[in-house]
């Protein structure tokens, strides 16, 4: 054991480095170290983060497309719905037209043929008379039997 | 090996564990064995030179490193630094409760200097004696056996003194800092012996205060023995199986691989226990 100035020198020498260690090493290698840790730290929340927007997306869109597949669904049902009333509509319509084209054409014909048989009818009652004229001649006095050539032409 | 025919085994072995001496003798500068009656104000050259160089080096490397960090994605250099600084922060935080800007960087460069001064062991023990004999022979006109070169700081008793003391001097710092000067004085006196009754009690200040320091002055002593005689015993076997022939090749390498974990070991025992005597220091429950 032989002690000496030297311990002194390399006392001077520890505080020395142990000094320059504390202001110029040991802070900005801490910092560094520290800054990165919070950096990676603020990553990982992030990209957690990231990952539950992306489940919330996805759902939102499974959800918004499901909502759209039922409009699409009600939006076709409504409208064979239409298309069938519509349909339905248009039968009726025209079976009540044809009914009623129908019903004035019989009408008609009716009126026709009352009309036509009128005609006849008359025209039938004047040959009668005309052969009743021809017939009888100057016997028969046209206007004391009118009463029944009328029961005739009723009667034809 | 810088040895004259005349050197025998013991010889060698001194002239491998004296140190570079320098001091002054009658007011000029002289050298080695002139100096054997310089007492304290001898200096050992040697032993300042390499522990500060390789302190430089320590701090070079680290502020080179810390003046390139960067947040980012760190470069191979910077993570092998910052690998360092983070297990010695990890060492801190496990151990001192408390807050102080001077553990850490204290911890840090006790660590990372001891262990290099501790890896100079490593290097073959004849190579930079030899050398140093060499320069000394060729550009000093010196007789090489004169030249005397221990290129291991911490096997020198000063240098691992001078450690331990700085440690001493900072545990007494924290303990007045933390406890007060009467909160110390309470330590040393009334621990670990103590007495509701208050003769009792001034009976046994002097035993606890006995107890106390010896427990107090044994932390440093035991700080600087320690890394001193595991580096001394070391280095010594390392010049001992320099000294027996080819074989000592293998017993070279095995011993070197030992000490690997020696030199690492010890640089962390030193640096674990300053943790643990600080953090005693200022913690308040004894």
């Amino acid at each position: 054991m032989n002690l000496n100035a030297t311990l002194l020198g390399e006392l001077i020498a520890f505080a020395v480095f142990v000094l320059f260690c504390m202001k110029f090493v040991w802070p900005p290698l801490n910092n560094a170290i520290e800054a990165r840790q919070k950096k990676i730290a603020d990553g990982l929340a992030a990209s957690d983060r990231a990952e539950k927007d992306l489940a919330l997306a996805q759902d939102k869109a499974k959800d918004q497309l499901k909502d759209a597949k039922a409009q699409a669904a009600e939006i076709i049902e409504q409208a064979k719905k239409r298309e069938a009333k519509m349909i339905d509509e248009a039968v009726h319509k025209a079976n009540a037209e044809r009914d009623n084209i129908l019903a004035q054409a019989k009408a008609e014909l009716e009126a026709e043929r009352n009309r036509l048989r009128e005609e006849l009818r008359k025209q039938v009652a004047a040959l009668a008379v005309a052969g009743a004229e021809k017939i009888l001649q100057r016997s028969i006095d046209e206007a004391a039997h009118s009463d029944i050539l009328e029961k005739l032409v009723q009667e034809l | 090996m810088a040895a004259g025919e005349e050197l025998t085994l013991s010889g060698h072995i001194q002239h491998h564990l004296t140190n570079a001496k320098m001091c002054t003798v009658d007011g000029s500068v002289a050298f080695n064995k002139a100096c054997s009656e310089a007492g304290f104000w001898t200096w050992h050259i040697d032993t300042l030179a390499w522990s500060i160089g390789l302190g430089l080096l320590f701090l070079w490397v680290f502020r080179s490193a810390a003046t390139k960090a960067t947040t980012g994605v760190p470069g191979k250099f910077q993570c092998f630094i910052e690998m360092v600084v983070e297990f010695v922060a990890a060492n801190v935080k496990d151990t001192f409760h408390g807050k102080s800007a001077l553990i850490a960087p204290l911890a840090l460069t006790i660590f990372v200097w001891v262990f290099l001064m501790n890896l100079m062991d490593l290097i073959p023990v004849d190579f930079l004696p030899a050398f140093a004999g060499l320069v000394g022979e060729q550009v000093f006109a010196m007789d090489s056996h004169d030249v005397y070169m221990k290129i291991v700081p911490t096997t020198d008793i000063n240098m691992t003194a001078a450690l331990a003391i700085g440690v001493f001097v900072l545990m007494i710092g924290y303990s007045v800092k933390i406890k007060g000067v009467t909160g110390f004085i309470k330590e040393l006196t009334l621990h670990p012996f103590s007495s509701s009754n208050l003769f009792v009690q001034i009976l046994l200040i002097p035993f606890n205060l006995l107890l106390e320091t010896i427990a107090l002055v044994a932390k440093p002593f035991s700080l600087a023995l320690r890394l001193f005689g595991n580096l001394y015993a070391g280095e010594l076997i390392f010049i001992l199986i320099g000294a027996v022939g080819l074989i000592q090749l293998p017993l070279h390498f095995i011993w070197a691989v030992f000490h690997i974990l020696v030199i690492v070991l010890q640089a962390f025992v030193f640096m674990m226990l300053t943790i643990v005597y600080l953090s005693m220091a200022s913690s308040d429950n004894h």
